[in-house]
């Protein structure tokens, strides 16, 4: 796992023997799988490779990849639905490096190629569940949490990870005005994080992805209301206590650490019974919303017990 | 001032073949991704503006020692009115399918919706009573009711505020505009009170 160039001293010195030997497994393991599924430098609208995941994908028919690239609620970019489209093109999504830090006996930063090179991608299609109760049909390629957060070894105390959107206010002019404390940050309770459906996606529509969608890497939480999704990410960090979350600082009333979508529990000024599927046209009526999403047999489990209203 | 009301009757007219252009995709024009809540948006917004453009008139035509301009305060009201009206409709047959106990649910339970209700219901009776005929009729009485159009703008700038997640800067720019023409409004009546006071004490 390469570096990036810097006065750190070497591994050797600083390691224990134990997670150097971890390290250099990993190192082996990178080397193994000898392919590499981004080419290096991979800019928007290039082909990926990857297969197509069934087991999670849904089979309702996808948006359009003009309604999935031109409306997006990406406040880096400004606040209306088009801006992130407009005036996301001085957007640099790479040379783009990851920095692991918290409770994990793999920490550093790595390059965006080092973190991708093990990971075979994946198509998956899934449903897309806006806070706003709006909704779309996303086929992401990417990769799961899971597998990336495994080569990090997090420690027994990493009981929730935390992600951070870079902070980049000349190329992503919505940072240059507090609309929300930036940089952006989310937060998984260490299982959900592990859940399959958890996944890092490099790619839609068998794409590179735009800048406008999250580039060069984003998480998609497919049960959980859309801003949990955090984008173009540059911190993973494994942390003890459940970290800050950039909704739940701006009004935490309105928006909790969970977010799981949950028709039931309606946001404070209104309802989430419902949504507007993306797509549909002028006379398109709403329909319902379901439990986590739809995604209730697969992660109903992580939240037995909970008080969904309270936990919200 | 001749030519001036008809091609401010025109210019009213614009914004909303504008939105139904881009309803009805005439010119390649579109409502985007969420045609919906964008159409509802697109009429609440120009709604709003021309409240405020009503608003405007009376301070502009004093100021200005124009008084004729008083003149096309009713047809931007009326205006303001076809706007909004159009806004609730849109959200009653598109948004809400005409399904009746939700719509009375959503303006009961949800307070942004509350007060955009009220804000049209204060303004129904202006809109009705616009015409000459009315004005005869209800005499003085006929100032004092007109004077809901200020509570139903307050309340219109809230229900736009009160839908905004995070960047209130927009609701603000409208909520600016219409603390100032209030602001001149209250001055005025004040100095206006003090006026007679003063001479009544000169003689």
């Amino acid at each position: 796992m390469r570096r990036r160039p810097s006065n750190l001293p070497r591994p050797s010195e600083i390691t224990p023997r134990e997670r150097y030997l971890n390290r250099r497994e990993i190192m082996a393991g990178l080397a193994g799988a000898g392919l590499a599924f981004v080419a290096p430098g991979a800019s928007a609208g290039q082909r990926l490779t990857y297969r197509k995941n069934a087991r999670y994908s849904t089979s309702e028919e996808a948006n359009s990849l003009k309604d999935i690239t031109t409306y997006n609620n990406f406040y880096e970019f400004g606040t209306g639905k088009a801006d992130p489209a407009e005036r996301s093109g001085a957007f640099k999504p790479k040379p783009w490096s990851v920095t692991i830090a918290g409770e994990a006996e793999v920490k550093g930063t790595f390059t965006l190629e080092d973190i991708l090179k093990p990971h075979a991608l994946e198509e998956r299609i899934y449903r897309l569940r806006c806070v706003e109760a709006w909704s779309m049909v996303i086929p992401w390629i990417g990769f799961p949490l899971g597998d990336l957060i495994r080569r990090f070894k997090p420690t027994s105390r990493a009981r929730y990870v935390a992600f951070k959107t870079v902070l980049r206010p000349g190329e992503m002019p919505g940072q240059r005005f507090p609309v929300l404390d930036w940089p952006y940050v989310e937060g998984l309770r260490m299982d959900e994080a592990m859940h399959p459906l958890a996944l890092m996606a490099v790619g839609l529509y068998g794409e590179v992805l735009p800048n406008q969608n999250g580039a060069p890497l984003r998480l998609v939480v497919p049960w959980k209301y859309g801003f949990k999704s955090i984008k173009s990410i540059v911190e993973i960090r494994f942390t003890e206590r459940m970290p800050p979350t950039s909704w739940n600082i701006s009004a935490p009333r309105e928006y909790g650490f969970y977010a799981n979508v949950n028709p039931a529990v309606d946001h404070p000024r209104w309802s989430q019974a419902e949504e507007r599927r993306i797509g549909g046209g002028i006379f398109s009526p709403k329909q319902p919303t379901q439990m986590f999403n739809g995604y209730a047999d697969d992660v109903a489990t992580l939240y037995s017990g909970m008080d969904l209203r309270k936990f919200f | 001032m001749k030519p001036g009301k008809p091609l401010l009757f025109v210019a009213c007219a614009l914004p909303l073949f504008w939105i139904m252009a881009r309803t009805f995709g005439l010119g390649g024009l579109t409502l985007g991704a969420d045609p919906i809540k964008e159409l509802i948006h697109a009429l609440g917004l120009w709604g709003l503006r021309l409240l405020l453009a009503t608003l405007f008139i009376s301070p502009l035509a004093v100021t200005l020692r124009k008084p004729r301009l008083m003149l096309v305060r009713r047809m931007l009201g009326l205006y303001a009115f076809t706007y909004l009206g159009l806004h609730f409709l849109a959200w009653l047959v598109l948004d809400q399918s005409l399904r009746l106990p939700a719509i009375l649910a959503d303006i009961v339970k949800r307070p942004y919706i509350t007060v955009g209700f009220a804000a049209l219901m204060l303004l129904l009776p202006l809109a009705i009573t616009s015409t000459r005929g009315w004005m005869r009729r209800l005499g003085n009485r006929w100032h004092r009711l007109h004077k809901l159009i200020y509570p139903a703008a307050i309340l219109g700038c809230v229900h736009f505020w009160w839908q905004v997640k995070a960047d209130w800067r927009e609701p603000l720019v409208y909520a600016t505009v219409l603390a100032g023409l209030l602001a001149w409004r209250w001055r005025r009546a004040r100095t206006r009170r003090s006026v007679p006071a003063t001479a009544t004490a000169r003689a």
